[in-house]
């Protein structure tokens, strides 16, 4: 695998383990692809995001070698997935509050082909 | 200036000797070694990869809200996504993925002709990627499947004629990029520059790619063509019916549904028997009164039938709950999600390629070793990361609901 004498800081990764790496991802893109053919409802996603996760886990520890990063540099990257849930998180639990804002209450009539229609609407609007 | 910030670090001055020249060759003067220039760099780059995910994280935030607030309308919008290209373009980023760590090994064993080879590799996977892109989104704007607000998608002429060719426009750069680049390959043959010759001919292929991608998306686009167009209007009516029959008032954002009802308001046929009277009176001139009744009639059937609301007036309980319309908009805001974000996720790819271009460059001058491979590696990291956020967004925007 690497060779830590002859290579000083470098950590040249083997290429059975990039080309296994890369397999193990594109079966799992099939993995998901197949999932998304049965109708799993709520579980659905979250199956789905399991998959993906699995699929960062692998490029994050193979190809982006967080294995054999500096424990300050796997502290950096673990942190901003810290943040992103406490934004994710506190978003997202408290939806209910402003749920009824994230849609317009006046919207347009939704034909196109209705231009007079529209107009007389709009115009009775003001 | 290099020489006095290696003699301050004496560890440094016996390697320094046998290989003079390169050794300092590509070590900032404010570095005393080669593995602190690197550890710099690369807390450089994890931090901005940090900044980047948290910016797609506001991404995926609204993407969960919506989907949240309107989980039919995603299902149904994400059947105009073709699954097929999703996977695809999926496999050739993974691809790419792995020819950028391997070019990272390169890099580090001094595999310079190799390297150059991976480089050019990720480079064309890039390509391919966008110009499979290109037919996707060129396919969707001609439907009219446009963000909120230009959205004008029509289930009934799902394909308007005459609209204007969306392909060429979004392959006209890169047909100029290629055009430049064998121009400039042609004349760096005649002048016998090798140097450039070896950077172009990859490029070459690069952008040759592109139009790879765009034949590879045709030939998928219209395999499933057949199937999928006449899938798309059944899956559309299906689940319009499918919604109806449960009670679902969160209605889709699909219009056939909406035809019908507008066709035949049953609920106002009665009333509009009772109109005729009212009609006949209205159009004599000297009686504005009836008019004015009679339109505020229409009015008020209009808005009765839901899909507008007037002026000051607030819709009954939760408004986005319980009000049964299906406007452009809530499809159009799926499609400005999707757009949104894999719209960023390609200027990022955009972004990798211009940089590893410059790679191409540097690697073709042999510039990269064991003890200089950094800028290798944090183009690796960053288009790493580009390929991780598309792991995500694959599964959450072309295999909803399918």
């Amino acid at each position: 695998m690497s060779d830590h004498s002859d290579h000083g800081f470098a950590h040249p990764q083997s290429i059975t383990t990039l080309l296994t790496v890369f397999a193990a991802l594109v079966f799992l893109t099939i993995v998901t692809v197949v999932q998304a053919s049965f109708h799993l409802g709520n579980w659905e996603i979250w199956i789905a995001l399991f998959i993906a996760s699995l699929k960062a886990a692998l490029v994050l520890y193979f190809f982006m070698h967080l294995g054999h990063e500096k424990p300050f540099n796997i502290l950096v990257f673990f942190s901003t997935l810290f943040f992103l849930a406490l934004f994710l998180g506190g978003t997202l639990s408290d939806r209910n509050a402003y749920r009824n804002q994230l849609e317009p209450d006046i919207d347009e009539p939704y034909r196109s082909e209705a231009p007079a229609e529209a107009a007389e609407t709009a115009a009775a609007m003001e | 200036m290099a020489n006095t910030a290696l003699q301050a670090d004496p560890s440094h001055d016996d390697a320094g000797h046998h290989d003079d020249h390169e050794h300092h060759e590509n070590l900032a003067h404010h570095f005393d070694t080669y593995e602190q220039q690197f550890d710099a760099g690369k807390l450089g780059i994890w931090v901005f990869l940090v900044t980047e995910v948290l910016f797609f994280g506001g991404l995926f935030c609204a993407y969960a809200l919506y989907r949240n607030l309107r989980p039919d309308v995603f299902a149904g919008s994400s059947e105009f996504l073709n699954t097929k290209l999703g996977a695809i373009n999926t496999g050739v980023l993974l691809f790419s993925s792995l020819t950028m760590a391997w070019g990272v090994r390169c890099a580090q064993l001094r595999q310079h002709k190799m390297l150059a080879g991976m480089l050019a590799a990720t480079l064309s996977c890039a390509a391919i990627f966008l110009g499979v892109k290109a037919i996707e989104y060129s396919h969707k704007w001609s439907m009219g499947l446009l963000p909120a607000g230009l959205y004008t998608y029509d289930p009934a002429n799902p394909h308007p004629a005459g609209g204007p060719n969306y392909l060429l426009w979004i392959c006209a750069p890169f047909a100029i990029g290629l055009l430049f680049v064998v121009g400039w390959l042609i004349i760096a043959k005649i002048k016998k520059d090798e140097f450039k010759v070896r950077v172009l001919m990859p490029l070459t292929v690069v952008f040759a790619c592109f139009f790879v991608g765009v034949q590879l998306g045709t030939i998928l686009e219209s395999g499933g063509e057949g199937e999928h167009a006449a899938g798309d209007d059944h899956h559309v009516v299906a689940g319009a019916d499918g919604h109806a029959e449960h009670g679902d008032d969160h209605a889709e954002g699909r219009a056939d549904e909406h035809l019908e009802d507008l066709d035949q308001p049953n609920n106002l046929a009665i009333e509009k028997a009772d109109l005729a009277g009212l009609e006949v009176l209205a159009q004599d001139q000297s009686n504005p009164g009836a008019r004015d009744t009679l339109e505020a009639l229409k009015r008020q059937e209009a808005v009765a039938s839901g899909s507008v609301l007037q002026g000051d007036q607030r819709p009954v309980e939760s408004p986005t709950e319980k009000r049964v319309t299906a406007t452009p908009k809530q499809a159009g805001v799926f499609f400005s999600i999707y757009y949104c974000m894999t719209g960023v996720h390609a200027i990022h790819i955009l972004a990798g390629m211009g940089v590893m271009i410059w790679l191409l460059v540097r690697a073709t001058r042999a510039e990269f070793n064991e003890n200089y491979f950094g800028p290798i590696d944090y183009v690796g990291l960053y288009w790493h990361l580009v390929d991780l956020i598309w792991i995500y967004l694959f599964p959450l925007l072309y295999l909803i609901g399918k």
